[in-house]
């Protein structure tokens, strides 16, 4: 198909642009105007958690690392890959692009259909990315912090990159209507895993913390920005002794 | 949950301002080399290392924590950045119970976290001078999870080589404290004395 060659060569020029012209410079700080309305659905998610996420992980427990939860999560992640390459390319990561897409051939064919995670072991990681990575490389701000109902925390950023992701998902136009949903119920299931895998760290998150939203917001924000600087930034580094 | 929010912005108000005049001082000289700061981490880390496979129980654990954050630590500027701009206005008095306080709270609570990497190791790779003295890396390397990473930062500016801060997968320990903490006060309308009783028993 030309329309979809032209399609692809533009958006390319265009990151090729994009990525030459402009980086942002790295958030600091917090910018949160909308506080309070983020706050009141950090409220319903965390009630979400304690009535329906935390008792459905901890039925998960016995299975968390079990080959059947170990499978969802392959499947879930493989299905995820195709979306990451059209990322690497538009952030001219050429190098991950290759690996991503080796991985998801290796593992969709020898892994039956991604159920197996056989790349790993061949030296072939994942090299996770999304269009707000995309975003960011191409120069746009972090925005403010937002923390969305069912969603968690995020940026304007983030959030944008987020609709892209789900809107023009490969996978969606490839994979036909009804079978598409069982990639979507492995994401869902994958997330509960999720939760029961990384329970400690969540329950002393929202249910040992003082003020688990302003916890939420500093460890999205800064861990956040580590994974999309490819590190600690020297100018955000404490320094106590300088008051 | 505390919904007042003017007073958890000026938490991180105070936060900003901790952090402003950094940008605008100029490297300082320092007395502590790049191997020093490394051999520190190194040792901290051969201690930590210990510590968490001794198998001993947690209340005989939290003291081993305690005397290690004794020797490598120092835990009176952490506990000092940790209280914010409130630091200022206590009296001397406050300023050594809370130090006291936060010492114990600090030990248990880091503890626990560091409980968590049990039957792991904790391996240093690099380290490289920055403004505020020098930043070492270690990654911590467990079962339950892929290898993850740990930054500290060490100065000399306390008369002794200590490690004052540090960094899991890029979330800083002085700044998730000053959150802790300056919410900790809110909820017990600024008072100072109730939250030095309070961090005692947590």
């Amino acid at each position: 198909m030309p329309g979809v060659r032209f399609i692809i060569r533009s958006v390319l020029s265009i990151a090729l642009i994009a990525v030459a012209g402009c980086t942002a410079p790295p958030a600091t700080g917090i910018n949160d105007p909308f506080e309070g309305t983020n706050r009141r659905f950090h409220n319903f998610n965390k009630e979400i958690d304690r009535a329906v996420l935390r008792p459905l992980s901890r039925g998960f427990d016995n299975v968390a690392e079990g080959p059947a939860s170990r499978g969802i999560s392959n499947f879930s992640s493989n299905l995820g890959l195709p979306g990451a390459v059209a990322n690497d390319l538009l952030q001219l990561k050429i190098d991950d692009a290759f690996v991503n897409t080796a991985r998801f051939v290796m593992n969709t064919t020898f892994g039956v259909a991604g159920l197996f995670d056989v790349a790993t072991p061949n030296g072939l990681n994942e090299k996770p990315t999304d269009f707000g990575e995309t975003l960011h490389v191409w120069g746009f701000p972090e925005g403010p912090f937002v923390e969305l109902p069912f969603l968690s925390a995020s940026t304007v950023r983030d959030t944008t990159g987020m609709v892209v992701d789900f809107v023009f998902d490969p996978v969606n136009s490839v994979v036909p209507t009804p079978q598409r949903y069982v990639g979507t119920l492995a994401n869902v299931v994958n997330s509960v895993g999720n939760r029961s895998r990384y329970s400690d760290l969540v329950d002393q998150l929202l249910y040992e913390s003082e003020d688990s939203y302003a916890q939420t917001r500093l460890v999205y924000l800064q861990s956040r920005r580590k994974n999309l600087q490819g590190g600690l930034v020297d100018a955000d580094l404490e320094d106590p002794y300088a008051e | 949950m505390p919904s007042n929010s003017s007073l958890s912005r000026r938490g991180f108000t105070i936060g900003a301002m901790l952090l402003a005049p950094a940008v605008t001082l100029a490297f300082p000289v320092f007395a502590l080399t790049n191997r020093e700061a490394s051999d520190l981490i190194g040792q901290l880390v051969n201690d930590l290392n210990r510590i968490i496979n001794s198998g001993k129980a947690e209340t005989a654990m939290f003291r081993d924590f305690e005397n290690l954050f004794n020797k490598y630590a120092d835990v009176p500027i952490i506990a000092r950045s940790s209280l914010g701009a409130p630091w200022r206005s206590a009296t001397a008095a406050q300023k050594s119970s809370y130090t006291a306080a936060f010492r114990g709270y600090m030990a248990r609570k880091y503890g626990r976290r560091f409980n968590e990497f049990k039957g792991g190791n904790i391996v240093v790779n690099s380290s490289r001078p920055v403004k505020s003295g020098f930043l070492v890396s270690s990654t911590v390397h467990i079962s339950t999870s892929a290898p993850f990473a740990v930054d500290w930062q060490v100065s000399d500016k306390s008369g002794s080589n200590k490690m004052f801060n540090l960094y899991i997968e890029g979330i800083s320990l002085l700044a998730t404290e000053r959150t802790e903490i300056s919410a900790m006060l809110d909820k017990r309308g600024g008072d100072l004395d109730v939250l030095i009783r309070d961090l005692k028993s947590l």
